[in-house]
């Protein structure tokens, strides 16, 4: 009988022992924690797009560890999906970031409204492996604010399992064909990424400032919408491989040289869209010095070579170009031939006017945006009707209730 | 007095994750980009009609499914005895351990064209269909993630119900179909009112539903007030306009669900508008 009560006990005692060790082991690894924050002098706040690093886990080196390895600075690293959020954040500034990588037209926007401060070149000697085409570029004409980090162009990943034409025959033009309805995989982030692909296939200008070209480049997205299957801003590589999507535009990227399914496909039509990702230091960052050593460590070619060769994307330095494996050096996804880089466009940063009129006509195509007002006050007034009325109603039923209920009482 | 030191936390707690946060969204709405009065912002939210219907109409759809299963289950449970209650209130609570982000991409997984269901279907011979990045699947989206604040509010109002009132409805003649229309269902009122509700408003205002399951083919309200804050368009002004509208119309929303039980009860309910 007694047995029960002595059972109940020893748990109790056993809980409350485990508790105890538990307490003290949070206890001790808080102190031990505080004491190695206190040892290491400061934090790097660096902000780069998603997989936008190599992280160790494909075999190849691990950047920013390195780099603490090497230096005892800790990183602290983040993400962005895209510019514009990139351009929120800064905006918003509620954190102070030392270290970020916009692509070109965001570094000319980001200059113009004073969020960079000039890199200090003697802090980065290794800023001299850097190649010359890559230099003195429209978005930074004088190399003070930024430094070539990755570099792609767009082509259109394919399935040749469903997609009957030949390499040769694809172009812009097979994403609006009817014979891969909800087969199209559209990757965007932004008005300007779902612009880009319709100007390149009317063969305009892709920093049109034309307000014709550009409502015929909406017309085409309408055009394109009931064949896609959705629009996405990362998971296309999943999508590609698993089958799902015949065809889908998207960066070089050297995961397709690794994918063995021989299916995939890629190939990059004769006029397409260039980007060059560069390393900046924003205006109100709180460590620039160490901003630099952090650059100049990306910069150097041995870090250079093994961080390409994680990210997948193209590098910007020859000196590292030349450290990678092979199947990367003579790809000609990654380094495509002369003709097609030469007519590749860049995507410059617009006058607001026509930013606000691509916003505009891009939500008129996605979020049926129209120019009619009356609709919305026609719904919020019969909401509003129908809560009145329920009210009224009630009102009158209790009432109605009252009286029936004086009247038994009478 | 001892009550006011009591409640100073909650409204400590009010004041600043609360009353700051929707001056801000007036403040932000309302102003331009300067800080001058404006009601531009306000003008360029009607022009959406079409987002809002939609949403609503998702919501309202979403609420309907929630309500009908989460009823039916809701009884059942309720029906049992206590230990296998227990076991099964558990069961409906165990999603709600679990990320929405992470619910959310195992429904991905599970409705994919190379996905679970398609897996079985052409396993059986039968062809794929495509279920991803269409409104159903957003719906069930809504259905999934939400339904357990359906049950749960529902089941403990049927529980509260006395057991006596059923024998008396039962000695005075009435079947159980009978029973539930002028007993059971009545009780059970502030529970749907609560349920609708807390499935309703977060439905309406979802956007990594629409943007996960949807494939964004078609924008619901969030989605454009995330576009505004953390997409394509920066604009935090039009944004906070966006969601100044949409709180006044969940608002009477509120108040129309709330007109659905009795005055006398209300007090008992979670909303009172």
């Amino acid at each position: 009988m007694n047995f029960g009560f002595k059972k109940n006990k020893i748990i109790f005692f056993i809980l409350f022992f485990l508790i105890l060790g538990f307490a003290a082991f949070i206890l001790f690894k808080y102190i031990m924690l505080s004491k190695q924050n206190k040892e290491a002098s400061l934090i790097l706040n660096v902000y780069n797009w998603g997989n936008h690093i190599s992280d160790g886990t494909n075999g190849y080196l691990n950047v920013n560890e390195e780099f603490e390895k090497n230096t005892g600075i800790k990183i602290n690293y983040t993400t962005y999906p895209d510019n514009e959020s990139l351009y929120a954040k800064l905006a918003a500034s509620g954190t102070k970031y030392d270290v970020i990588i916009p692509s070109d037209y965001m570094i000319d926007k980001l200059k113009k409204e004073n969020m960079l401060q000039k890199l200090d070149f003697s802090l980065i000697p290794n800023s001299s492996y850097i190649d010359e085409e890559f230099k003195n570029l429209e978005h930074d004409p004088q190399n003070e604010y930024s430094l070539p980090y990755t570099w792609g162009i767009i082509g259109i990943y394919y399935n040749k399992s469903i997609v009957s034409e030949l390499e040769k025959e694809i172009d812009w033009n097979i994403l609006w064909n009817k014979k891969y309805e909800k087969n199209i995989l559209m990757f965007e982030g932004n008005p300007r990424d779902s612009f880009l692909i319709a100007l390149l296939k009317l063969g305009f200008s892709i920093n049109t400032t034309n307000k014709n070209e550009l409502e015929m480049a909406a017309n085409e997205i309408i055009k394109q919408k009931p064949l896609i299957k959705g629009y996405v801003s990362d998971q296309v590589f999943e999508r590609v491989s698993s089958g799902e999507t015949a065809l889908a535009p998207y960066y070089a990227d050297a995961w397709i040289i690794n994918n063995k399914d021989k299916n995939l496909g890629f190939t990059i039509p004769k006029n397409t869209n260039k980007f060059l990702n560069s390393i900046c230091v924003p205006a109100n960052a709180e460590h620039p010095k160490e901003a630099m050593m952090y650059i100049n460590f990306l910069c150097d070619p041995e870090i250079a070579s093994q961080n390409i060769s994680g990210i997948g994307y193209s590098t910007p330095e020859n000196a590292a170009r030349e450290k990678i494996e092979s199947k990367f050096y003579h790809s000609k996804i990654l380094y495509p031939d002369e003709d097609i880089i030469k007519n590749a466009q860049v995507l410059k940063n617009l006058p607001q006017d026509t930013n606000d009129l691509i916003n505009d006509l891009w939500l008129k195509t996605r979020a049926s945006k129209s120019n009619d007002t009356t609709k919305l006050v026609l719904i919020f007034l019969i909401f509003s009707c129908v809560y009145i009325g329920l009210k009224f109603y009630k009102s009158l039923k209790n009432k109605r209730k009252l009286n029936k209920g004086n009247l038994v009482i009478v | 007095m001892k009550k006011r030191i009591i409640l100073t936390p909650y409204i400590v707690w009010c004041i600043v994750f609360i009353i700051v946060p929707m001056v801000l969204v007036l403040f932000f709405g309302l102003t331009d980009e300067s800080g001058k009065f404006t009601t531009r912002n306000l003008c360029e939210v009607f022009l959406y009609p079409d987002v809002f219907l939609r949403s609503l109409w998702l919501g309202f759809k979403a609420t309907a499914i929630c309500l009908v299963v989460g009823y039916l289950s809701a009884l059942i449970i309720s029906r049992l005895n206590v230990k296998l209650q227990k076991i099964l209130i558990i069961l409906v609570m165990l999603p709600m351990w679990m990320n929405f982000l992470l619910k959310i991409y195992s429904l991905m997984f599970i409705l994919q064209d190379n996905g679970f269901i398609n897996g079985i279907l052409s396993s059986f011979g039968f062809s794929k269909f495509n279920m991803m990045n269409t409104e159903g699947a957003v719906i069930l989206g809504m259905v999934y993630n939400f339904l357990t604040y359906m049950i749960l509010p529902i089941h403990s109002s049927l529980v509260e119900i006395d057991e006596k009132l059923l024998d008396a409805a039962k000695d005075l003649g009435a079947n159980y179909f009978m029973t539930f229309v002028k007993v059971i269902f009545p009780l059970s009122i502030p529970g749907i009112v609560s349920g609708i509700a807390m499935v309703f408003i977060p439905s309406v205002s979802t956007f990594i539903l629409s943007k996960m399951l949807g494939g964004r083919q078609n924008f619901l309200v969030g989605d454009i007030i995330d576009m505004h804050f953390l997409g394509g368009i920066y604009d935090p002004h039009i944004g906070s306009a966006i969601s100044l509208v949409l709180m006044i119309l969940l608002l009477i929303c509120t108040g129309i669900i709330n007109q659905l039980q009795n005055e006398n009860k209300s007090k008992k309910g979670a909303l009172v508008i």
